[in-house]
């Protein structure tokens, strides 16, 4: 667009033949314009000698005039005076029996006016066409990608410099070396220079002289990354290659592969933690409320999935109403997923919970039936499809820790949240005096309620604090996985093996219990896949039951059967 | 069985296995003929009673609330399949003694643990003893280490979603989401042919007999009134010196096996078995046939597997939308306003306003305010 602007202003009256000259003026050198003439040339050979003349300027004027000869949208137009001129024709208009297209110039692509300052509109019969055989093409396309590629490397915003340099690495064409050069020279980010080192290194390896390609291997092992690895197998593999230059690349090979066992490592531990941060978020609401109460409350995925929809719809209003502040959406879904999730878990606990104290297979079918209903519900109002959340661009993209390793930040985010989460349920229930009430219930609500503690509010209470976890879990999870009805169910069954494994109520064996699940499915995972991974987990949660039945942190004493 | 009881029991089984059998038999335009569709869709729901029935007597009468027997009616029917898969031969759409899946899969051999279920009679044992010996091993592990109420629920969800992940893998070789279909005859009679699944149908009806006098007499045994000392006060029993884990094992076990039994009639019957009737969804679905029956009666199971079934055929035809509601509704309103279930509401309203003495009734409901008194703290 920028450029596009530039090129409005600068008006060549050299060329355009009824030139309305306006702003300043830049006539192309006189080897350009030879360039330009003879790109037209029915000769091949002279056709790809201009075009690459005109690529080695690194004039961006040109690079119109390029991809219009890749289009093949490039014609010759004869002049009043016998002189003949290279164009580029826009899009098609038919008008009787005649094709007419609007003219542009080749230097720019500026519209061609008529005396009258109206567009040009010529007969496309009466127009010459370049051609463009395949063996052009394949001369163009390195040229444009330069061309696009050292556009990026200036832009603004890091990550897409770095994308550059990757794509210009993969490519593999020397003419992007001088490019990338001069932007190693003024790049400051650290990690667009490792990409643009890494880029060099493998043009390097690809096209450099013998000396060259064995100083790239060996740079490129010391770089570690994974990009060069396939290339750098292949080298050591092949045949023909010169034998210091096989040593290089099988030394690196080896850096590399050693260097990829540690990221892989670090990536895994990361997913772990952040699988086990989900479940914490998700377990924490449900081992409060199985510990005051005794309630399985299989409603609690769905509290989770109103969550969710919660913030779909804050979303949804935003990009309405206020899209200015679309950035913000997030801070207000998640107290108000908090809120939703929580008044439904209030309702539920006062409308028909309370009612079933002391039967906790009752309830377990009641919350389930609720839950059949809830999931319905959203699947009648928002349909069965899962809905698109867009994530606010400040927890999109990652932070790049090391090489080959980018934290995402959705992630970073939800470890944080689980963390404030357990911090804020830890000072509620052993630092305030709610909490105290809390604990006193779940020691021995007979002996509470005589004390003056009104148990059934506490209930209700938690019962809504518990389903506003939920509600916040559902929240945090649409910045990382999809929204639909069935979100909840997805959860439900791992985090209630936490809550088991954890043992009633005990907030330190819930964390323990989710980090270790969370980390388990994880490092299982890559070796066996996911199905036989649940399988994996459900027999250890059996043994582990076996040896500790009523969680890590069993309760004590005259509590410990009822 | 005292004589009334005696009387309404033999007229119910003339009824399944006589009657209904023979007004299909009659001939084509017959007013009174029963069709083809209707003896298979009671047929299906036989073998659904069955199962209830099984559950009944964990849940109803040792208050051990297994939301996993879809697994066992799924071992069962899927043993069950495997026969009738390698019955087909090569008659397939391969023209291969392989499975058609496997072909398509580009397995070439038949893999080791299919090729016993070439027997018939290995297949009919099987249909018996895997879910039998898979409830025993899980419940030995998980009773011996007295994991009870809440958390035996939550361990057999655990294994029902196991159970699922696992038979919808390709590489089990069970032939993954699609499951076992295109079942061409059973033990020999084609199947589709109407005297088949008319004799399929009176095996499904005997079954439930046989099952319905095998629950009776575990129930009526000093077993059985061990199982509902276990289910109104478990501490207490253990410290009378009984060992409830053994009769719970004992209970368990015997479920598994009538659901493995209902599973293999459900296959021969309904032609197809995937891993969707395994799950956690349909495993629970189970649960509340009997809970709308009446739990802790030997009839409301059955009452209830027909019910709830024959509502889900009538709204998943006119309302598909609503059946997941009505079913979530049901089991609000069984828990909140019908605990006792159909039947068990008719014997105490039978018993308060008909002056008939349904002991069973009085006593169900003594027990159950008992229960509710000990478990409430």
């Amino acid at each position: 667009m920028f450029i596009r602007l530039l090129l409005a202003l600068a008006l060549l009256p050299g060329l355009t033949a009824p030139a309305a000259a306006q702003g300043a003026t830049s006539s192309p050198a006189p080897e350009i314009v030879k360039a330009i003439a003879e790109v037209a040339s029915s000769d091949a050979a002279v056709q790809e000698g201009a075009a690459v003349a005109l690529g080695k300027t690194g004039d961006r004027t040109l690079l119109p005039l390029l991809e219009a000869l890749r289009e093949g949208s490039v014609y010759v137009r004869s002049l009043p005076g016998g002189k003949k001129e290279t164009v580029i024709v826009g899009d098609k208009v038919n008008e009787g029996d005649k094709t007419l297209v609007p003219l542009f110039t080749a230097y720019g692509r500026e519209p061609i006016r008529s005396a009258d300052g109206k567009p040009l509109l010529a007969d496309l019969s009466k127009l010459q066409e370049v051609p463009t055989g395949r063996s052009l093409r394949l001369v163009l396309r390195p040229l444009i990608d330069a061309f696009s590629g050292t556009t990026q490397l200036a832009d603004p915003d890091w990550t897409v410099r770095q994308a550059a340099a990757v794509k210009m690495g993969n490519g593999g064409d020397a003419g992007a070396l001088p490019a990338l050069t001069d932007a190693l020279a003024k790049e400051k980010d650290r990690w667009v220079r490792y990409a643009i080192e890494e880029a060099i290194a493998l043009i390097q390896l690809k096209s450099g002289s013998p000396a060259e390609r064995v100083n790239a291997a060996t740079r490129l092992g010391a770089l570690g990354g994974g990009d060069a690895l396939d290339r750098l197998r292949e080298l050591a593999n092949a045949a023909d290659a010169p034998p210091a230059l096989k040593q290089a690349a099988a030394d690196a090979v080896k850096r590399v592969e050693r260097w990829s066992l540690l990221t892989q490592t670090i990536q895994v531990m990361f997913q772990g933690v952040s699988l086990s941060s989900i479940l914490l978020l998700m377990a924490l609401g449900l081992a409060i409320i199985f510990g005051l109460m005794g309630v399985i409350n299989m409603a609690h995925g769905e509290l989770m999935a109103l969550g969710a929809y919660a913030t779909y719809v804050t979303q949804g209003w935003f990009q309405g109403h206020a899209p200015g502040f679309f950035g913000y959406y997030f801070l207000v879904a998640l107290p108000l997923s908090f809120l939703v999730a929580g008044a439904a878990g209030f309702a539920l606990e006062r409308g028909v919970i309370r009612f079933l104290y002391g039967r906790p297979l009752e309830t377990l079918l009641l919350t389930w039936g609720i839950s059949l209903m809830i999931q319905q519900g959203l699947r009648l109002w928002f349909g069965a499809a899962n809905v698109d959340v867009i994530s606010p661009t400040w927890l999109s993209g990652g932070l790049p820790v090391m090489v080959g390793i980018q934290l995402p930040y959705n992630r970073l985010f939800i470890i944080g949240l689980a963390t404030v989460a357990v911090a804020a349920m830890y000072l509620l229930l052993f630092k305030t005096d709610a909490g105290l009430r809390v604990r006193a219930v779940t020691q021995n609500r007979g002996m509470a309620a005589c004390l003056g503690v009104r148990s059934r509010r506490v209930d209700a209470l938690t019962f809504a604090l518990g389903a506003g976890l939920a509600g916040i879990a559902g929240c945090a999870l649409t910045q990382i996985g999809n929204v639909g009805p069935e979100l909840g169910q997805n959860y439900i069954v791992d985090s209630f093996m936490v809550v088991v494994t954890g043992g009633v109520g005990k907030l330190l064996g819930t964390i323990l219990a989710a980090l270790g699940i969370g980390g388990l499915n994880k490092i299982i995972e890559p070796g066996f896949g996911a199905v036989f991974g649940k399988v994996a987990i459900l027999v250890v949660v059996i043994v582990f039951i076996q040896r500790r039945p009523s969680g890590l942190f069993a309760a004590k004493g005259r509590y410990a059967d009822s | 069985m005292r004589t009334r009881e005696r009387w309404t029991f033999l007229a119910a089984a003339v009824l399944l296995v006589v009657v209904l059998p023979a007004l299909n038999a009659l001939p084509q335009g017959s007013p009174f003929r029963v069709s083809n569709f209707t003896l298979n869709l009671f047929g299906k729901y036989l073998t659904y009673a069955i199962l209830a029935l099984g559950i009944d007597l964990i849940w109803g009468y040792a208050g051990v609330l297994s939301l996993g027997h879809g697994v066992f009616f799924g071992l069962g029917a899927y043993a069950m399949g495997m026969h009738l898969m390698l019955e087909i031969g090569a008659k397939g759409v391969y023209q291969n003694v392989l499975p058609d899946f496997m072909v398509w899969n580009r397995v070439t051999e038949l893999p080791l643990f299919w090729r016993p279920f070439k027997s018939a009679l290995f297949t009919l044992l099987a249909v018996v003893l895997v879910p039998g010996i898979v409830a025993a091993v899980f419940g030995f592990l998980t009773f011996r280490s007295r994991i009870r109420g809440v958390y035996f629920s939550i361990i057999t969800q655990a294994l029902a979603l196991c159970a699922w992940l696992t038979f919808n893998r390709n590489t089990m070789n069970l032939g993954g989401t699609n499951g076992l279909s295109g079942f061409k005859t059973m033990f020999g009679f084609p199947l589709n042919e109407a005297s088949t699944q008319r004799g399929l149908y009176v095996a499904t009806a005997l079954c439930l007999c046989g099952a319905y006098v095998l629950c009776r007499w575990i129930v009526r045994s000093p077993a059985g009134r061990v199982l509902v000392a276990i289910r109104d006060s478990e501490t207490r029993v253990l410290f009378c010196g009984y060992s409830p884990a053994a009769f719970k094992l004992f209970v368990f076990t015997v479920s598994a096996a009538l659901a493995g039994v209902a599973g293999a009639l459900y296959v021969g019957q309904v032609g197809i078995i995937t891993p969707a009737r395994i799950g956690v969804l349909p495993s629970i679905e189970m649960i509340i046939w009997v809970a709308v029956g009446g739990r802790g009666t030997l009839i409301g199971p059955v009452v209830g597997a027909f019910g709830v079934n024959w509502l889900q055929s009538l709204l998943t035809t006119h309302y598909p939308d609503l059946w997941i509601l009505a079913l979530g509704g049901m089991f609000v309103a069984v828990v909140l306003f019908v605990p006792d279930g159909i039947v068990g509401t008719a014997q105490k309203l039978m018993a308060r306003f008909g002056g008939a003495k349904t002991p069973e009734a009085a006593a169900a409901r003594s027990e159950e305010a008992k229960a509710v008194e000990m478990t409430s703290r």
